[in-house]
């Protein structure tokens, strides 16, 4: 474990350009206990360290603590303003060294910085939004997030794809709450780029491949979808390849980039089924439909006609109260609850009603799976149970020891979540999560488990099983079946290693 | 019981779906589709090549299509990794023979190319036709799809120069498709019953194991060193408030987008309470202001109405005087209000 944590910081020395000048690589059992990594604040630099030049007050806000800041000159708080966190641990380790030595005095310097202040200056001094009028309605016609908040965004994954109209965008769970994704943080997958189509202009066909599956073949418009009974319902949609980068070993650094081909949303429409008895469609010849995108790509995918018949399937036009994103559809895209993103094909422009799979470029070249004997698994399209910790996870650090929430999202294209388990010991026990409700079918489920994190190493896992009783597997047991080129349906146990600094890191355990 | 029956029972107990309780169903939603819009849109060819149109085209027909249309993508012979993966390579004679890609069992083998994968060729004529070239699709003729296909075939020496592909060609090319047996449907991710082979049961059995699950855990894989850096300043992705930050793995590009110290200034000297950018709030907004004075010589007796307030420019509600604002800042907020009051 202790090599790891090394080589964390080997690695951050490397990172920040240099090596701070007396500082040791090697600090994590030396950092003072119940003090946590200092942080800045990388989205508004300048104020970096909230409350820096405020003596008594501590990087976390609110503390009236001794902080780290107290032991450094305003120009080397610059500095750890600039990202030089190393150098601030630096600082604050000369300091307890110094102040080991002569203790009275510097205590007596720190008690004085306390002492005169009374209190948090956000208390005691007139903040701005507190002795100003704010701004009128409709500042914003369409509501935007904080301004705070804008490091929580869709991001790409650099160098996984060549061009970035046939690419991927991850939803940044490593900030969400509960379990719907907001609409404009919804992870895309565009094959061909993406269009905002003129909805007025926008066609549903639903046809056969045999003239005698389908009695009267249609034409739909918006208005005729949107004139029929709708249902709304809260479902998962998961790219078949989330999780693919990491199939031989670990590769992205966080949660957004492991699991964020992920979103959940309320979707509303008209159960397919509906469409299909409107056209007389011959309900007991059919076995697949075939769904295809009004896009350039026309992407085509076969569904089987069970979930069609089951009422699950869906043709819908909103999301989470609105309409669809153009990104992720709109006016019109297929919800197949369970199965893999691409299954959901957006902009969707026809339904054929067939006897046999169509073997479609994104079921016969992509979407299968590559197993050890060198054959392809075609047509896998479940996303079996499968589960993340979401906080703390990859990429974060933990503000000092003590209590903290683990908490994360578990998910199953069988059906509903039945438990969680979580482990902080990389597998060896493991503790029953609570479930947030609603836990759905086909739906995300929010967990969560109270941690008092004792400042010790840790490897955090999570562990779901759904209502068919199957058990999320480990990556050990997922790779003597399917071998690491399988590229889609990664469901395996994710590891969150804790090191002593309080640095979260992907890791792998078998 | 059907599966279908079984299906809806399921059905009205899941999702409580219920046939449309109307006697004549939907009246007036939905038309007829027409016979020439059916054979617009409907233009699938499965594997069975139902659905493939009457034509042909040469290999070098092909070739000349090819490098018109879609060489600068892929590569002259479909090898290029610049915008999409490799489209040809990887295959054997021997590979043609037995109907299984042996490079696919090599872990060592870089790519996995098109013609590695793909078990049927009724999806790349399928494929073409609705969607490449990428950047115009559905541009080809069905003779053109058939000419380039024929040429891609022959590329991958599955077909020879001198070879015409038509729609009754194409089956004996089938029969030659390196990877044509391939796909398995034996596994149980398919959500349906009617694949040939399907497993019933799922392929991993973990147990939910709660205390003394094993020995120690070993860490198998840990994230490499030049991945830490490889998405940006991390710290940069997460929230600064709550349990957790994120770590610094790289410059802060947040920087470079520092709001103009003018807007900092306004929100300061208590501006924004009665005037937006945009919209008019007490005050009139900045972009009328700048817009009034666009070319106007009148900054300085802005600053001076600024200073002292007034009324009647805009209507008749007053500008208060601003005694606090040192005359230096006024000009700066005049200068910045005139530039059209940038957020940046
Ligand atoms: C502007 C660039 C561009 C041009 C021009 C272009 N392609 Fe493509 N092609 C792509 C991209 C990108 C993809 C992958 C699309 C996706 O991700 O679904 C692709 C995919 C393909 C595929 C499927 C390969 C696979 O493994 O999925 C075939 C076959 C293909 N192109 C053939 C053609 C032919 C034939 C032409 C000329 C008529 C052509 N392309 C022109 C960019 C291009
Ligand atoms: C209490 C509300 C209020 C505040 C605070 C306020 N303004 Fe105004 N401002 C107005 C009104 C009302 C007018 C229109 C006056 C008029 O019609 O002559 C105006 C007009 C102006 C004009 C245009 C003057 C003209 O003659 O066309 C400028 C420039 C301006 N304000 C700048 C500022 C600046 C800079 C600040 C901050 C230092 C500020 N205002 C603060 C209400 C306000």
């Amino acid at each position: 474990m202790a090599a790891i944590v090394r080589r964390t910081y080997h690695k951050r020395d490397k990172d920040t350009g240099s090596e701070p000048e007396g500082i040791q690589t090697d600090m994590s059992n030396l950092r003072p206990t119940g003090e946590a990594t200092p942080r800045t604040d990388p989205l508004v630099p300048g104020a970096d360290i909230p409350n820096a030049d405020i003596p008594g007050a501590d990087i976390r806000a609110g503390r009236l603590r001794r902080a780290p800041e107290n032991f450094l000159t305003a120009d080397d708080v610059r500095l750890v303003g600039k990202g030089r966190r190393d150098f601030l641990r630096a600082s604050f380790l000369a300091a307890v060294a110094a102040g080991s030595a002569a203790a009275p005095g510097s205590l007596a310097t720190a008690a004085a910085a306390t002492g005169d202040g009374v209190g948090d200056p956000n208390i005691l001094n007139p903040t701005p939004w507190g002795s100003s009028l704010g701004l009128p309605v409709a500042a914003n016609p369409y509501g935007q997030p904080s301004k705070h908040e804008r490091g929580l965004v869709r991001r790409q994954s650099p160098g996984l794809t060549q061009v970035p109209a046939a690419s991927v965008s991850f939803a940044p769970l490593q900030g969400l709450f509960g379990i719907i994704t907001p609409s404009g943080l919804h992870f895309e997958r565009h094959h061909q780029g993406w269009q905002d189509i003129d909805p007025t202009r926008h066609r549903l066909m639903v046809n056969g491949a045999r003239p005698d599956f389908v009695k009267t073949p249609k034409v739909y418009t918006m208005d005729d979808i949107m004139r029929l009974p709708p249902v709304s319902r809260m479902h998962f949609i998961e790219c078949g390849a989330n999780t693919g980068m990491e199939w031989g070993n670990v590769a992205v650094p966080t949660v957004q980039y492991t699991h964020g081909m992920l979103s959940c949303s309320e979707f509303t429409g008209v159960p397919l089924r509906t469409l299909l008895e409107d056209c007389g469609a011959d309900l007991k010849a059919a076995k697949f439909v075939l769904a295809e995108g009004g896009d350039g790509s026309s992407m085509t995918r076969t569904i089987p006609i069970e979930l069609v018949l089951s009422g699950e399937v869906m043709v819908a036009y909103g999301q989470n109260g609105e309409m669809l994103r153009p990104e992720n559809g709109y006016p019109l895209r297929l919800v197949v609850p369970g199965v893999q993103g691409v299954s959901w094909v957006k902009w969707l422009r026809r339904i054929e009603v067939g006897d046999r799979p169509y073997a479609t470029k994104d079921e016969a070249v992509h979407y299968i799976d590559l197993m050890p004997d060198g054959q392809h698994r075609q047509y896998s399209s479940i996303q079996e149970c499968k589960s993340v910790i979401t906080s703390p996870s990859g990429g974060q650090t933990l503000l000092d020891k003590g209590f903290f929430t683990i908490s994360g999202l578990a998910w199953s294209g069988r059906g509903a979540v039945r438990r969680v388990d979580v482990s902080t010991d990389g597998g060896i026990n493991w503790t029953q999560a609570t479930l947030q409700t609603p836990v759905l079918s086909k739906c995300l489920t929010r967990f969560t488990l109270p941690w008092n994190w004792d400042g010790r190493p840790a490897l955090l896992q999570s562990r779901a099983t759904d209502e068919t009783g199957f058990v999320q597997p480990a990556y050990g047991q997922l790779r003597a079946v399917r071998g690491t080129r399988s590229i889609y349906h990664n469901n395996a146990i994710q590891t969150w290693q804790v090191a002593e600094s309080g640095d979260v890191n992907n890791v792998q355990i078998l | 019981m059907s599966r279908s029956c079984k299906a809806a029972l399921l059905g009205i107990v899941l999702f409580g779906w219920a046939a449309p309780a109307l006697a004549d169903g939907f009246a007036n939603v939905g038309r007829p589709a027409t016979p020439a819009e059916i054979k617009t849109w409907d233009i699938d060819v499965g594997p069975d090549f139902a659905g493939l149109p009457k034509g042909s085209g040469t290999v070098s027909r092909g070739m000349e299509i090819w490098e018109e249309k879609c060489a600068s993508c892929h590569g002259t012979f479909g090898e290029s990794n610049s915008v999409f993966n490799p489209l040809v390579g990887g295959t054997t004679a021997e590979d043609i023979k037995t109907g299984h890609v042996a490079a696919l069992k090599r872990t060592d083998f870089p790519a996995r190319t098109t013609f590695m994968k793909v078990a049927t060729v009724s999806t790349l004529y399928d494929y073409i036709r609705r969607a490449m070239p990428w950047n115009a699709p559905k541009s080809l003729s069905d003779d053109d799809v058939y000419a380039v296909l024929a040429y891609l075939l022959n590329l991958a020496e599955i077909v020879p120069d001198d070879f015409t592909l038509t729609d009754a060609t194409i089956r004996d090319v089938q029969q030659r498709m390196p990877n044509r047996d391939g796909m398995t449907t034996a596994h149980a991710l398919w959500p349906g019953p009617d694949l040939p082979g399907m497993l019933a049961k799922p392929d991993t059995a973990n147990a939910a194991c709660m205390t003394g699950c094993k020995p120690k855990a070993e860490l198998a894989s840990q994230l490499p060193d030049h991945a830490r850096g490889a998405h940006g300043n991390i710290a940069e992705q997460n929230r600064l408030i709550g349990p957790v930050r994120g770590q610094r793995t790289g410059p802060d590009t947040a920087a470079a987008e520092l709001p103009s110290p003018a807007l900092a200034l306004a929100e300061q000297s208590g501006c924004l309470s009665c005037h937006a950018v945009d919209t008019r709030v007490v005050g009139p907004s900045y972009s009328e202001i700048a817009a009034r004075y666009r070319g106007k010589n009148s900054a300085d007796a802005l600053v001076s109405k600024v200073k002292a307030g007034g009324e009647g420019a805009w209507g008749a509600v007053p500008m208060p005087p601003q005694d606090d604002l040192s005359i230096d800042d006024a000009k700066t907020l005049v200068a910045w209000i005139l530039s059209g009051a940038p957020q940046k």
